[in-house]
């Protein structure tokens, strides 16, 4: 059963095979047994979440069960939900109950789904290894010495561990897709815009993007049917006609044009994940599709572009983090400055004041023109890139990451070695394209290696079509942890 | 040196909070008095997560600023945000326009002693307020000394700053400014207008120079304005202060200052040199505001006419003064009132004119209300008092003794709680209050004629001097003929009958 797709859970759910407070508690004991070793969730609350099974139990007694009804999931602390503490992995937040829920939460909640927990992530999802929490790094099932990637680093972790069935994830400039490749994932950032940003904790606002992170691309069309869709509560929502991203699937990929960008193969990438990306294509080419050579000549610049912009709108965004109405206030200070200085201080880890610091230094007086306004014209010279290279391809397909998973504290004392480990998928989030990562194979060492498909706006149902046709060739996406079996 | 070898250059800003239901960027409500943050939901408060969606009533409001005053309404503005840290300022910045605002240009007519000119619009744009910090002791808050409270009621509340050129030259035009302006965001029913609640508060930048002189001095600003009176009082202040530091030999600093009105003093509040980089930069919460023809078109369909246009009609149509056509529209119910009575007195536009700006402004100042409070006579009772004098029934003086009877009457009847009355009883009681009062006038001849012989008897001298050529002694003799009829005597009639007298 934690072995089992969204679709064989939803047929064993309906066919009474298992009810769902069955299935909520079967996961609920894994967390508990397996947790301390991964730290992947912050946070439960049996009772609540074994009432919420209950219910959705009745809902499919009572024959209204959709799809999702009565599965178990986790969400990325970042997302707002009533009743639960949403603390963005920040001490800031550490006791922020919050009093409403996200628009994915109401979503997967009126679609039934139960919810488990609240996922581990770096804090304020500032981070690519899942070690900047207030609560602690999280460790990669796979190897518990190593980092699960981030910043829904504990998302990755609890879907590879089968701590749960599927997880809400976000991405910023590689938030699901990195952290899913180093844990053997399948997850997907939509188009900017197509999910409701309401209610999720924002990083920057421009780039952050929700979305659901499971072992396959079938279970992540499933939970992306019920996330996806306008909210006229965010500004930046699409409008657009309701999609059914699982309609797509089963379509062969004969005739598909994958474009390769010669910027990602060129170096940078380790010799372990090459091997494995390549088999992938090789694959593909099987399963009917082209490969075609296509260049992206900007996306050297997309890391640097990222760390301007990216900051610049958290400066502001952690703004309102100022312990005067909610979250942490330092115990003793003087006078206002001295709360805001001491609250902040006391508040906020060191990546989060290192952005909070290169945001505010970009945006001065002064400096906006040198950085953040060229960074928006490298934005748009990026997004310009992808436009022409899918004048000649369907997808672009090439690494998720660098390399597989590191060692715990390999990186945390560089940060420029750390920021670019989301070198391949950080252009992404400055196009406001949809990205997904899908396992495609295993270091020698028995980390698992991610294939990222980059598709141009709202193909996210031709991507999750590639994704689930390869995944129908190959099983990359049903291997599972040893230490976390049965 | 004294004042007169300076020139003043003033720049206004004010902030027009608009008339919309909820809030710029979230649905909580505007309306004001209540409940410290009975009023802020999630949005307001800035909790994690939530994000802001524009009013588009507020837009509209500002489209139709943009239309009233001849300005460009952007076809595309960005919001931006501009970042410092207040308690009052949930989210760590405000939400307002920068680089791109909504309405560019424009201008508004004002009118001061020295005539009418044109005061050039910079460019106004819409921004969120911010909440109100509480800080004297307040038992709903529970404050004790040394703590402070936040209300975040007004967080969020649509503002619309409006920002003038430095075209103002004295504390006269700068309040005549204000004043034109807020008649105007009344008139077009954008802003309530109301001072006392901070609805419309004017930071005035203030600089001088010597007279010839081209470059402008370094200003200071005065914030925060609420009354006319304020402005006007904080502007002559730093005038003479400023004038009184450049003739000691002291440089002005560019500072932001505050007015105390109890002192009748500016002092500062932060000079240049601490003042916020604000970092602005576009929210990328919210998309750039596009406004195309047909949302400017549907503004201009709603639009009442504007005070200016009525100002011309006023003096070609009606032949009213230029001074006249300007107090009269100086509010839209000030106009209707005026437009109406004119009307139903069919045609005495100028008698009623005299009327709103003679008897009627007088009781408004008297009583501190606004024309359309109930203690004032309908347009329909002005009509009638106007339409007597014109048939003769009663003179000028008598028709102000009727006017003062009819507000008396009023005040009474609101303080009994009297109920409404037809047209037909508002003739009656006014006649009826005509003849009781004894204001009839003199129309009988034969009783004039008798006054008349009295006058001319007793006062030989003036008849000599009339038939010697004074023509004043025949006013003299009038004067006295009024006199004698106790004010009653119809002043065309005596002309005449006096006329044929003297000359017969």
């Amino acid at each position: 059963m934690i072995n089992a797709s969204l679709t064989q859970l939803a047929s064993a759910l309906a066919a009474k095979q298992i009810s769902s407070v069955e299935l909520t508690q079967l996961f609920l004991d894994r967390i508990t047994q397996h947790n301390p070793s991964l730290n992947a969730i912050v946070s439960t609350q049996p009772e609540r979440t074994l009432a919420e099974a209950r219910a959705a139990d009745a809902r499919i007694a009572a024959g209204e069960a959709g799809p999702l009804t009565g599965i178990p999931l986790a969400h990325k602390d970042i997302f707002c939900a009533e009743g639960w503490a949403s603390t963005c992995g920040s001490k800031m937040l550490a006791d922020f109950v919050a009093p409403y829920d996200a628009h994915i939460v109401t979503r997967l909640k009126q679609a039934g789904m139960v919810t488990l927990g609240r996922c581990n992530m770096d804090e304020f999802a500032m981070g690519s290894s899942n070690e900047t929490s207030h609560f602690g790094a999280v460790r990669n099932p796979w190897n518990t010495q190593c980092v699960p990637g981030g910043s829904s680093g504990g998302s990755a972790a609890a879907v590879a561990a089968r701590l749960t069935p599927a997880a809400t994830g976000t991405d910023t400039g590689g938030s699901i897709r990195q952290p899913a490749a180093l844990c053997g994932l399948t997850g997907i950032k939509p188009t900017y815009g197509v999910v409701s940003r309401y209610g999720m904790i924002a990083y920057a606002s421009s780039l952050d993007q929700g979305g659901p992170m499971a072992k396959s691309a079938e279970d992540c069309a499933m939970m992306l049917n019920a996330m996806a869709g306008f909210d006229e509560r965010d500004s930046t929502s699409l409008q657009r006609p309701a999609e059914d991203y699982c309609a797509q699937l089963q379509q062969p990929l004969k005739g598909l044009r994958v474009g390769l960008p010669k910027e990602f193969f060129a170096e940078g990438m380790d010799a372990d994940v090459r091997a494995c990306v390549d088999t992938a294509l090789a694959q593909l080419r099987e399963l009917g599709a082209t490969t075609v050579e296509v260049s992206l000549p900007n996306s050297g610049l997309s890391v640097p572009a990222y760390y301007v912009i990216a900051p610049a709108e958290a400066s502001s965004n952690l703004s309102r983090f100022d312990g005067v109405r909610y979250g942490y206030r330092a115990p003793e200070y003087s006078d206002l400055n001295d709360l805001y200085c001491k609250s902040r201080a006391q508040g906020f880890g060191a990546e989060v004041k290192r952005r909070i610091l290169m945001g505010t230094y970009v945006l001065s007086h002064g400096y906006y023109d040198a950085y953040y306004l060229k960074a928006q014209k490298i934005r748009r010279l990026i997004a310009r890139d992808f436009a022409n290279a899918f004048e000649q391809c369907d997808v672009i397909a090439g690494p998720t990451s660098p390399s597989v998973a590191f060692a715990l504290g390999e990186k945390s004392a560089d940060p420029v070695q750390m920021y670019l480990s989301d070198i391949y998928t950080i252009s992404t989030n400055l196009a406001g394209l949809p990205g997904m990562s899908v396992p495609c194979g295993f270091s020698p060492s028995g980390l698992p290696v991610g294939l990222q498909l980059i598709g141009p706006w709202f193909a996210e149902a031709r991507l999750l079509q590639c994704g689930h046709q390869y995944q129908l060739a190959t099983d990359w996406h049903t291997r599972q942890p040893e230490a976390f079996a049965g | 040196m004294s004042r007169a070898d300076w020139e003043v250059v003033i720049g206004i800003e004010t902030h027009a909070q608009l008339k919309t239901a909820s809030k710029i960027f979230s649905g909580a409500s505007t309306a004001f008095g209540a409940e410290p943050n009975t009023q802020a939901c999630a949005v307001d408060v800035a909790l994690p997560g939530v994000l802001p969606v524009l009013n588009k009533e507020a837009v509209a409001h500002a489209i139709r600023f943009g239309l009233a005053v001849g300005a460009e309404v952007a076809p595309r503005s960005v919001f931006a945000r501009k970042n410092y840290f207040y308690p009052d300022l949930p989210k760590g910045y405000q939400i307002s326009q920068f680089e791109l605002p909504v309405v560019s240009g424009g201008g508004l007519t004002i009118v001061t002693s020295a005539g009418s000119k044109n005061v050039r619009l910079t460019r106004a744009h819409l921004e969120e307020d911010a909440g109100k910090s509480i800080h004297e002791l307040d038992n709903s808050l529970a404050l004790s000394h040394g703590r402070s409270g936040i209300d975040l009621n007004r967080a969020g509340t649509p503002l619309l700053e409006i920002v003038s050129e430095p075209d103002m030259r004295s504390a006269e035009e700068a309040v005549a400014y204000a004043k034109a302006l807020h008649a105007l965001v009344t008139w077009i029913d954008i802003c309530d207008g109301n001072m006392q609640e901070g609805s419309f508060r004017c930071d005035a930048n203030v600089s001088v120079r010597r007279k010839g002189e081209s470059k402008l001095g370094t200003r200071r600003e005065i914030k925060n304005l609420n009354s006319f009176r304020f402005l006007q009082q904080a502007i002559e202040y730093e005038i003479d202060w400023q004038i009184e530091q450049i003739e000691d030999g002291h440089a002005i600093v560019q500072a932001t200052v505050l007015f105390d009105p109890d002192s009748g003093e500016t002092r500062m509040m932060r000079s240049k040199e601490d003042a916020h980089d604000y970092r602005y930069f576009p929210d990328p919460d919210l998309l750039p505001l596009v406004i195309d023809a047909d949302w400017i078109g549907k503004v201009k369909a709603d639009m009442p006419e504007l005070p200016a246009a009525m100002q011309q009609r006023f003096q070609s149509d009606w032949g009213l003064s230029e001074y006249d056509a300007v107090t009269l529209t100086a509010s839209l119910d000030t106009a209707r009132y005026f437009i109406d009575a004119g009307n139903l007195s069919k045609g005495e536009y100028k008698a009623a004119a005299n009327w709103i700006n003679g008897e009627i402004a007088a009781l408004l100042n008297k009583r501190q209300i606004n024309i359309n409070d109930p203690e004032v006579p309908s347009p329909e009772e002005l009509a009638m008092v106007i339409s007597r004098i014109k048939d003769g029934t009663i003179s000028n003086a008598g028709a102000k003794k009727l006017f003062q009877a009819l507000c008396d009457k009023r005040r009474l009847e609101l303080e009994s709680f009297a109920k409404q009355l037809t047209t037909a009883s508002v003739q009656q009681i006014i006649d009826d209050m005509i003849s009781a009062s004894d204001l009839r006038q003199m129309n009988d001849s034969g009783a004039l004629e008798a006054i008349i012989d009295e006058v001319l008897a007793n006062n030989a001298k003036s008849v000599e001097e009339f038939r010697s050529g004074k023509d004043k002694a025949f006013n003299a003799l009038v004067g006295q003929i009024m006199k004698a009829s106790k004010g009653k005597a119809n002043p065309q009639q005596v002309n005449d009958l006096l006329r044929a007298k003297l000359s017969s």
